[in-house]
């Protein structure tokens, strides 16, 4: 099996040619839906599980302290071991609880982070769904963990999960619409919603340098804006420990506490590789220009590479923003999403139409 | 944010109030308080303070002890301060029968006192920046806490309830470490307490969170006997280390912060500025500490003579009052502690009443509550 690690489509188009030889086309397809499925299922695991494993040690790193460091060779172990403990948990029902949205609501959340897992461009033709919308996908996809939290809030019949799940609908609303338009000023600069294009079009710059100051601007609100679309860091009011015990799910316990604390990581990991791909290239490396040399001496590095790398940074900013600063009111929060950055957003993006009429960027 | 009586809240709650319980087991109410509180969306109608799940009957206990015994039971309130409140009842028993304590035991147990009051200080620092949600701060102010208990620690052999000063002087002398550790962790702190300002003090989420929230008046800071760093923030110049000095307190140049504002934010500046003066109050004694003995000469068994007698000192929170009536007796026949937090406490419903859950937090973590304290 031919494997190019600077192009997967070498290996994927071997595969494919493989089951349509063997198979009817039909069953061909079958197969192949079946095997990619299986792998976003086995990486979106495994991608949880050390996200949670890399918090912790970022954590502890901030905060002076070590982190896990006894489960297995520098404490690699310990999400697991704290897997195999939420699944062997019990699974305790509340009795006024609404049965069918308790039981979905965690779903729904899983649900809408394997969607839009699906459509992130890893590598060179390690592309899962490649909509010609791909932006506009990935949005819409995300805001649907919105219904999985009301509902966890609402059928828990508690007091506590009701606040926290109305706090969080309202901020999570609120803030897609600036991540929405933080997103939208990239589409402009590129031309197209489509995911595999806009890196393409970064292939002599990243749009973060292609797109100066308005994209500059863009960066850093949709890293504010895509935290607090998270329920994370500044913004964890909905879960926010010290003050409503545990939000909205407070009444979960077992697999399903699980899948609301997994998706929540994989949010974040969702929101950091669509900043990387979006204003840093995705899997394209730094490239300058027309610089051959050095353009060059970055294609040594695999894409693959670059991708995990941009993203990476991305998560370890936003995990930054948590541990350091305090808390955002609930109406601290709005205020901010309503006064100050929407109307930011919307002045950059007549800024951005205007700049791309003129011309006044690098193409 | 509306003036309310206790009387009108006990009798006025409705069936229609949306009541909430925050407490007694909660992360961010420092010891077991629970707080009924009424809720009008997100904003607070009314909150009820329940105290009483640490109530251990210290004054009836004080009753069938001697005043050596009595000096354990004073640990117990206010553990962050226990050196003060070991302070008050000494103060109280050597007024009473007349001895004169050597110089020596005075600049050691000022000295104790400022140290337990920078304690004090850091753990409500961090306790208040995790009750924020910067969970850094919970780590970075216990670090520097523990440069403090590893002193207590060698000196006393117990890092948090000492029963070291006791009626007629110290239970024992200083350890020899003990001057070159507390210069090694001044110096040490001098370096670290800038780092805080940098963390909280100047970061405008936690500016946003506590300026304007909780407003105390003067007026009604005198009236309700809101003491301590609390009372200072509101104008109210209630610092016993001036008023009535004891001890060492006479000998040493140091301010009393005040500030204006009376908000949380006015009670975060005062409590940062108190490290700062404590940490002075210690240079100029600590390298003064003059020879001698470290107790008076005292009867193996104290009996303080018929009457009446009180003492007041400042603990980190606020003002201790301790009163005893002596039936001429080795026991006290009744002793009563007046304590800080317990005058800092029952305001809460006037100052949080207006604002939203989120702030309430906020009102408490900058009133610096131990419940032990509230409830004896």
């Amino acid at each position: 099996m031919p494997f190019n690690i600077y192009d997967f489509s070498t290996t994927t188009k071997a595969i494919d040619t493989f089951l349509k030889t063997n198979m009817s086309p039909t069953w061909a397809f079958v197969t192949e839906l079946a095997i990619v499925g299986l792998i976003i299922l086995i990486f979106y695991a495994i991608i949880g599980l050390y996200l949670v494993y890399a918090e912790r040690k970022v954590c502890a790193f901030m905060q002076n302290r070590v982190g896990p460091n006894r489960v297995g060779k520098w404490g690699l172990i310990q999400t697991i071991a704290d897997l195999i403990k939420l699944l062997m948990k019990e699974l305790i029902t509340i009795r006024k609880a609404d049965k069918l949205l308790f039981n979905i609501a965690p779903f729904i959340v899983i649900i809408a982070s394997f969607m839009a897992i699906a459509a992130i461009p890893f590598a060179k033709g390690l592309h899962a769904v490649d909509f010609n919308i791909g932006v506009f996908y990935m949005m819409a996809v995300s805001s649907i963990g919105v219904i999985g939290i009301l509902l966890a809030g609402w059928s828990s019949n508690s007091k506590y999960s009701l606040i926290g799940a109305m706090r969080s609908g309202a901020q999570v609303v609120s803030y897609e619409l600036s991540v929405g338009l933080a997103l939208l000023s990239v589409v402009i600069f590129s031309g197209s919603m489509q995911l595999s294009t806009i890196i393409e079009s970064q292939a002599n710059g990243w749009w973060i340098f292609k797109g100066h100051l308005p994209a500059i601007i863009s960066f850093v609100m949709f890293l504010i804006a895509s935290t607090a679309e998270i329920n994370r860091g500044p913004f964890d009011l909905a879960e926010a420990e010290s003050e409503l015990t545990a939000g909205f799910h407070t009444e979960y316990s077992g697999i399903r506490f699980a899948f609301f604390f997994l998706g929540e990581y994989m949010n974040m990991f969702i929101v950091a590789s669509l900043a990387a791909t979006v204003f840093l290239g995705g899997w394209m490396p730094l490239h300058i220009g027309n610089l051959e040399g050095f353009n060059h001496v970055m294609d040594f590095i695999p894409p693959i590479v670059w991708f995990f790398g941009k993203t990476i940074f991305v998560i370890y900013v936003i995990m930054w923003f948590k541990w350091t600063f305090p808390r955002l009111r609930i109406d601290q929060l709005l205020t901010l999403e309503w006064k100050y950055l929407l109307p930011i957003n919307l002045v950059n993006i007549i800024v951005i139409a205007f700049i791309v009429l003129m011309g006044w960027y690098i193409k | 944010m509306q003036e309310v009586e206790l009387q009108d809240i006990l009798t006025s709650r409705e069936d229609g109030d949306y009541i909430i319980n925050i407490g007694p087991q909660h992360p961010s109410t420092h010891g077991v308080l629970r707080f009924v509180v009424s809720l009008k969306g997100e904003m607070l109608d009314y909150v009820i303070p329940h105290c009483g799940y640490v109530h251990r009957g210290i004054e009836k206990m004080c009753e069938r002890l001697t005043y050596p015994q009595i000096i354990h039971l004073t640990d117990r309130m206010d553990y962050f301060s226990a050196h003060m409140n070991n302070e008050a009842v000494s103060l109280l028993v050597e007024k009473a029968i007349g001895v004169e304590v050597p110089e020596r035991v005075k600049y050691v147990r000022t000295i104790l006192s400022e140290l337990g009051r920078i304690a004090s200080h850091q753990l409500w620092w961090a306790a208040f920046g995790m009750d924020m949600g910067a969970l850094t701060c919970f780590f970075y102010g216990l670090r520097d806490r523990e440069k403090i208990l590893d002193i207590f620690d060698e000196s006393f052999g117990s890092r948090l309830l000492h029963s070291f000063i006791c009626p007629g002087g110290l239970m024992n002398d200083i350890h020899p470490n003990f001057q070159k550790r507390t210069k090694e962790f001044i110096k040490y702190f001098r370096k670290k307490l800038p780092e805080y300002d940098e963390l909280l003090t100047g970061n405008i989420i936690f500016e946003q969170r506590t300026k304007g929230m909780g407003v105390m008046s003067r007026q009604d800071a005198i009236s309700y006997g809101f003491t301590g760093p609390c009372g200072r923030a509101s104008n109210f110049a209630c610092d016993i280390r001036k008023k009535y000095p004891y001890s060492a307190y006479d000998k040493v140049d140091f301010k009393e912060i005040l500030f204006d504002e009376g908000d949380c934010w006015a009670r975060y500046k005062v409590r940062i500025a108190e490290m700062w003066e404590s940490m002075k109050i210690i240079e100029q004694l600590i390298d003064n500490i003059p020879d001698g003995d470290y107790t008076a000469k005292m009867k193996p068994i104290i009996k303080l003579p018929e009457g009446e007698y009180s003492q007041r000192v400042e603990t980190a929170k606020g003002e201790l009052g301790v009163y005893v009536v002596s039936k001429g007796e080795k026991n006290p026949y009744r002793m009563h502690f007046r304590t800080p937090n317990f005058n800092n406490l029952f305001p809460i419903s006037q100052l949080a009443a207006g604002n939203k859950i989120a702030d309430l937090i906020a009102i408490s973590g900058s009133l610096d509550l131990i419940i032990p304290d509230i409830d004896r």
